[in-house]
């Protein structure tokens, strides 16, 4: 199979179609446009329909309406797009519509800048929107994973009937390598439940209004039933030297690149480091966590954020083990040596606090 | 001979079981336009034979729940994107016919926007826009289409232009666009406009199935319960005081004039695919790789000068090629404005390992075309690395003693070649003249396919081979 050196945003979208996706529905915004641009360009090509919307909001509720009428479909954006979609995102989780919505993240808040962050975390992880629901996550750190992981979100979008959302940061999307696609396309699945404007669907019915409170919560329930089944199973990590690591970095997408070759530099010097790498962001992989905090002895997250993920991580690793927490923003991504200063550091310190006594450690404490 | 038969309309539910409560009865106030209305449109659905192929997106306000009456195909959808999400319905089966119904809190404020694009796009559906003048299903609210004067509980000195503005003639507004068909203001008042409503009604769901495009039907409806009127008040106050501020009539048609407006797409087979992709028109012939001395292996590469000079391309070319010699590769570019005139620079590694950091914070190698280039990333340079700077832009040298430096007159030997704008092929020849990276004939191969013309393609040759002349031990 040949390689195509191809921009992750441009990834998706070929990934996309062979994955069965026939609507995109989307509005420009830098540093996600070239997803917009390549598909305008291959949606009607491929037999599809690709729609520049008015805005986010109109671009969301169109991936809502036609999530309703059955076919595959998505958008793309950047965080003060995503921000927009929020209401939309709510209602699809709501009305059980699969869709695929991708974020390309930049700086922020406000209009902050164009540059690479991973601060849409708690916006994309913990849902932006109203009310009890959760979006499926997964964070590509590759132009490769681009790939695959955009046809795996559109299968667990069907297979969950939720949107799934893929973040990556503004580098992962820009960057370009070498990417093996698939060499056949799947055909999206049948979607009995979705109104198809036809006479086996005509009794169907999409919506999220439950007036009842009895109802609404029965219906809540049966979404976390349901979320919790993807939270038992869906969970996907790389896990690169834990093995024996007295040191765990702990980072997604462009910073766990960064961490990779961090830990091969560390243990070159003699440290016990390793990476632990979250690969879908919702569900996070928290039981491997704590796994793995049997015999490590720290934690190291970094973050293009002001502490987002780190949170997930301390719930984790519930205070069995230090998590120590370093993190770059504004567009600034730390290098090797950075990290691998960091990583210094962050391994004398757990040196010390195994070796002091149980007394030291009280006295510590206070 | 022939029996005229009266019946209730098919595409209205005898019963209504998704309600609660009562199943005979409608949710809706006694004097309300909302049971007419459903009634026009189930009618004109079942006479056009469609209500299989029908399907009603249900806003947000008193029709939220429509879909307890329309035997039809039923989507809610979020307050106002009515239009945004029966674009995308309309989209994926052109054949159905869709109803987008909004009340005028819907459509007239929170949607203004995605009726406005809907209706400029000509979507080929059908929107029925409930005027009533005030906020139905949160207890009686002030909306956009509340007359002048007009108490409500938002605006309980009535409406005046000084705080709140005048009521909105959205289809006068729409009417000014190019995209709708056909736009018509009926109202339920009377017999006689009744019957013009139902006629209308009919009108904007026939052209939907002709493929006529955009037809909007604002309807001038009673809200006794919102306005503290009976219903019979309510008709006298709509005749007298409503349809002055929004007189009744045809305000666009060009229903005759137009077709073609169902946006069918394009039947692709699934085989096609790949190649619709441009994945199969890349060459896959692969090169075999050149004997590197070992200072020059698995570089960290970064090129940087003016927007415009190349640097772009001659990384995605080297990464390109590096690939095609079966090396990992990746390609960095610093993106957004810093592209657009300013300086800008990316980052390519080629390595036989896995890349790890695709970020190159310590170059083994620095082609830089600009002095600022230079004085930015020179620190950077990873001892032993090699700088190429082109020395016909650059009034200085490297300060670096522990690096390996090639001046080289970019630019002067590029315009030799031919084009000043070569200099990156020059800068190219060069590093793979004193590296021996990459295979030349295969990386010619792949800048062949890359450059527009003949032309331009000797020149790079030419100014390729100067830079690499001039590099060469």
């Amino acid at each position: 199979m040949t390689k195509e050196l191809i921009k992750g945003n441009e990834a998706v979208v070929k990934a996309a179609i062979l994955a069965g996706c026939r609507s995109f529905y989307g509005y420009p915004i830098t540093p996600a446009s070239e997803i917009t641009e390549a598909a305008a360009r291959y949606f009607p090509l491929a037999g599809g329909t690709f729609l520049q919307a008015e805005s986010e909001i109109a671009s969301i509720n169109m991936v809502y309406g036609a999530a309703a009428a059955g076919e595959r479909t998505m958008t793309a954006s950047s965080g003060p797009g995503i921000s927009l979609m929020q209401e939309g995102i709510s209602y699809l989780a709501g009305s059980e519509l699969p869709c695929v919505i991708v974020d390309i993240t930049r700086g922020g808040p406000g209009l902050g800048n164009i540059a690479p962050e991973q601060s849409d975390y708690h916006q994309v992880v913990k849902g932006g929107g109203h009310g009890n629901y959760r979006t499926i996550v997964l964070a590509p750190n590759s132009v490769q994973e681009m790939c695959d992981l955009t046809f795996l979100a559109f299968d667990l979008a069907d297979k969950y009937r939720n949107p799934a959302i893929v973040m990556t940061d503004g580098f992962i999307g820009q960057m370009m390598e070498p990417v093996e696609f698939p060499t056949t396309s799947v055909e999206a699945p049948a979607r009995p439940w979705a109104v198809l404007g036809n006479a086996e669907t005509r009794n169907n019915l999409i919506t999220s209004i439950y007036m009842s409170p009895d109802e609404l919560e029965a219906h809540q329930r049966h979404l976390e039933a349901k979320y919790a089944r993807a939270n038992r199973g869906e969970e996907l990590f790389e896990a690169y030297r834990t093995d024996d690591a007295e040191v765990i970095t702990i980072g997604y997408g462009i910073v766990s690149r960064i961490l990779k070759t961090a830990v091969d530099q560390a243990r070159e010097m003699g440290i016990k480091a390793g990476l632990f790498r979250p690969i879908t962001l919702w569900p996070f992989p928290d039981r491997q966590i704590d796994i793995i905090a049997d015999w490590t002895k720290s934690f190291m997250v970094v973050e293009l954020s002001n502490g987002q993920m780190v949170d997930d991580v301390r719930l984790a690793v519930n205070g069995r083990r230090p998590v120590n927490f370093y993190s770059r923003g504004g567009g600034n991504v730390p290098t090797v040596d950075e990290l691998l200063g960091q990583l210094i550091k962050v391994s004398e310190d757990s040196y010390v606090r195994e070796n002091i006594s149980e007394s030291e450690e009280l006295f510590w404490g206070v | 001979m022939y029996v005229k038969t009266y019946q209730r309309a098919k595409s209205f539910f005898g019963e209504f079981e998704r309600k609660p409560g009562d199943h005979l009865t409608t949710h809706y106030c006694p004097g309300c336009g909302h049971g007419n209305l459903h009634k026009y449109i189930a009618e004109a659905i079942d006479d056009l034979g469609l209500q299989d192929r029908t399907i009603f997106v249900n806003p947000v306000g008193c029709s939220v729940f429509a879909y307890y009456y329309m035997d039809v195909g039923n989507i809610q959808v979020p307050h106002g994107r009515a239009p945004a999400a029966a674009t995308a319905i309309k989209r994926a089966h052109p054949d159905s016919l869709v109803i987008s119904y909004q009340g005028d809190g819907d459509l007239a404020a929170i949607g203004g926007n995605e009726i406005l694009h809907a209706a400029n796009r000509g979507e080929n559906i059908t929107v029925f826009f409930i005027n009533n003048a005030i906020y139905g299903m949160t207890g009686g609210q002030m909306a956009p289409t509340t007359l002048l004067g007009q108490k409500t509980i938002t605006s309980p000195f009535g409406r005046a232009t000084e705080r709140e503005g005048f009521p909105l003639r959205v289809s006068e507004l729409l009417a000014t666009l190019e995209g709708p068909t056909y736009i018509e203001r009926v109202g339920l008042f009377d017999n006689k406009s009744r019957m013009k409503a139902r006629k209308a009604v009919r009108k904007a769901l026939r052209n939907q199935v002709e493929g006529r495009g955009f037809s909007l039907v604002e309807i001038l409806s009673p809200c006794p319960t919102g306005w503290g009127l009976t219903p019979t008040e309510s008709c006298e106050w709509m005749q007298e005081k409503m349809v002055k501020q929004f007189p009744l009539g045809v305000i666009k048609d060009e229903s005759a004039s137009r077709e073609g407006w169902n946006r069918y797409r394009q039947v692709v087979p699934a085989e096609k695919l790949p190649e619709i992709l441009d994945l199969t028109k890349e060459s896959t012939e692969q090169f075999t790789p050149t004997d590197v001395p070992g200072c020059y292996r698995n570089p960290s590469i970064k090129i940087a000068g003016f927007g415009g000079q190349g640097l772009l391309f001659l990384g995605k070319l080297l990464a390109e090629a590096g690939m095609r010699h079966a090396y990992n590769v990746s390609w960095i570019p610093s993106y957004g404005p810093e592209m657009r005139g300013g300086t800008a620079n990316c980052q390519v590694n080629i390595s036989t390992e896995p890349i790890g950091s695709p970020l190159v914070s310590r170059p083994s190698v620095l082609i830089a075309l600009n002095r600022p280039s230079l004085d930015k990333f020179e620190p950077e340079v990873a001892s032993g690395g090699l700088i190429i700077y082109d020395s016909s832009l650059i009034d200085r040298a490297p300060e670096r003693g522990d690096v390996e430096v090639i001046a080289l007159p970019a630019t002067k030997l590029a315009d030799e070649a031919g084009s000043a704008r070569a200099a990156n092929m020059v800068a190219l020849g060069a590093y793979l003249g004193r590296t021996n990276l990459l295979d030349q004939t295969g990386v010619f191969k792949i800048l062949e396919k890359m450059t527009k013309s003949e032309d331009q393609m000797a020149i790079n040759r030419r100014a390729f081979d100067a830079g690499a002349r001039f590099a060469m031990f």
